[in-house]
């Protein structure tokens, strides 16, 4: 147990019992509250909509497993690749300002039992989890990211996946009015992206529906995003209108722009080099000096076993 | 001191990109990232000024203004400038002197690999751009200074290679490398000499030899 504390992200939400689980609100508050007792009895149920009454970002006491701080909403929501609004990171958050993410649908369908149109709404009833997840952008940066969402396999469970379903497909909305960045015609848009269904399955796999206790902010993929902590940040594909289970391996839109160098499983690997940028260190926004990237960005003990027997230097 | 202000203004100009991160890194609007938002835009401000400094012959040739050709040596060595800061942004403060990993990032990857070729094609040019050199090597300070063709060049595939995508392919992170490779491209071409020698006979006819430098310099 003790062991498996410094290795396994352990989602907060399994630590304190999910009615106990402070909004960031709450933990702000708690930061002057020392004794147990006066915690427990600042753990008031959740309100419905928890308006902002501190400024994102001001702190918190979040960290990952390994003991590293979340970073602050305030970069989290400041430095987004997110090119369907701009290839300039800064440029993402003004310009996603009035992005509509409500209403908002999401069809899964492909080699389902069950296919069905989710409304967000729908989605939202799953049940919830908080985890606090590395993010490690194949661009040798990173960030704590405190997310809330459900696992991508309660979803699923509900759809039934066939016995010949062997992938899951994702696709982000198509709409360049909304998208300026959709009218470049130097990408096969609409972004794509897919995960083996055993990854799709693992607990670690998150569909993200907020950050930080309240909604997901629109650079970040609002309403909802895929969040697959082991691997480069390109393969947490936002925005997603279809989930679509397929036999065959789906396209990927860095996969089919530069094949020899987004390979289809993109695991975070400070081992096998990407032909352009190294991998071996990355820098945490927030720190000055770079870090050594983990294998599997530090969850190799819960998804290692997935990969057992494959070649990653060809797997990739 | 009637000519002086085109002088102020290409030194107003190479001051600019460094106060405008000076000034930012003071009031916190740089990225959340700062470090690599120094290093790249004083990669473009050498890329901007290299191109600048390119563009002074080929000005003249479709203008006939010929104040612009002593302002050439400025806009080079803040090319250079630039792509120095950029280098030891690079090594000092990105990679903190971690010489073992740089010099492997240098064999391993070529963009890096053009990058600081880039900046040792543009060395030797800095180094002789005194007008000791200039009047002392007479015919060999020309060649030498042709290198800069080949930075021109060489500079865009290590920006072009930066970015995220296919430059080569069309695909991805690539309009910008590609709209600055097509300037530089037709900076080149209008050097060949019979080129030169038509566009210049064209000015001539359309608006004759003095016009632009009558109105320039009034």
């Amino acid at each position: 147990m003790e062991n498996k504390l410094k290795h396994v992200a352990i989602p907060s939400s399994e630590i304190t019992p999910k009615d106990l689980y402070l909004s960031r609100r709450d933990w702000l508050k708690m930061a002057g509250i020392v004794s147990a007792a006066s915690l427990l009895a600042a753990c008031a149920p959740r309100p419905a909509v928890v308006p902002p009454t501190l400024a994102p970002g001001t702190g918190s006491d979040l960290t990952d497993e390994l003991g590293d701080p979340a970073n602050t909403f305030e970069q989290i929501t400041s430095y987004n690749n997110y090119y369907e609004f701009s290839v300039d990171k800064q440029a993402v958050n003004p310009l996603s300002a009035n992005f509509r993410s409500t209403p908002w649908a999401v069809e899964v369908s492909g080699l389902v039992q069950n296919p069905k149109t989710y409304t967000i709404e729908d989605l939202l009833k799953l049940e919830r989890v908080d985890r606090v997840y590395r993010l490690r952008c194949v661009e040798a940066w990173s960030m704590v990211i405190p997310w809330t969402g459900f696992e991508l396999n309660k979803l699923l469970a509900e759809a039934e996946p066939m016995t010949s379903a062997k992938y899951v497909a994702f696709t982000t909305l198509l709409d360049p009015e909304q998208f300026p960045g959709q009218n470049s015609p130097f990408y096969p848009w609409p972004y794509a992206e897919g995960l083996r269904l055993d990854e799709a399955m693992h607990r670690l796999t998150l569909i993200a529906t907020g950050l930080y206790g309240e909604g997901l902010p629109n650079p970040n993929g609002a309403p909802l995003r895929l969040v697959v902590p082991w691997k480069y940040g390109f393969k947490s594909i936002k925005a997603i209108v279809k989930i679509e289970l397929t036999e065959t391996q789906p396209p990927t839109l860095w996969n089919t722009i530069a094949p020899e160098e987004y390979g289809f499983y993109s695991n975070v690997n400070p081992n096998v080099d990407h032909p352009r940028w190294s991998q071996r260190t990355e820098r945490r926004i927030g720190e000055l000096d770079r870090r050594d990237t983990l294998m599997f960005n530090g969850y190799g003990e819960e998804v290692a076993g997935l990969y057992e027997g494959m070649d990653l230097r060809v797997n990739y | 001191m009637k000519k002086e202000w085109l002088r102020v203004f290409v030194h107003m100009l190479g001051v600019l990109p460094l106060s405008l991160i000076l000034f930012d890194a003071l009031t916190g609007r740089l990225s959340v990232n700062p470090i690599q938002d120094i290093e790249q835009r004083l990669g473009r401000a050498a890329l901007y000024f290299l191109v600048a400094s390119l563009s002074v012959t080929p000005v003249y040739t479709l203008t006939g203004w010929r104040s612009v050709l002593p302002r050439r040596r400025a806009l080079g060595l803040y090319a250079f400038l630039y792509a120095s800061l950029h280098f030891i942004t690079f090594a000092a403060i990105d990679y903190g002197f971690d010489i073992q990993e740089i010099g492997r990032l240098i064999v391993e990857k070529p963009f890096i690999l053009l990058g600081l070729t880039t900046g040792l094609l543009l060395l030797p040019l800095a180094v002789t751009s005194f007008d000791y050199f200039i009047r002392t090597m007479g015919r060999k300070w020309k060649s030498l200074h042709r290198l800069v063709y080949a930075a021109g060049v060489t500079v865009i595939i290590h920006y072009a290679w930066a970015k995220k995508g296919d430059f080569f392919n069309l695909r991805g992170d690539i309009l910008k490398p590609l709209l600055w490779g097509a300037l530089i491209l037709v900076l080149l071409v209008l050097r060949i000499p019979a080129v030169r020698r038509g566009v210049s006979r064209v000015r001539q006819r359309i608006i004759g030899n003095g016009l632009i430098r009558r109105f320039a310099e009034k």
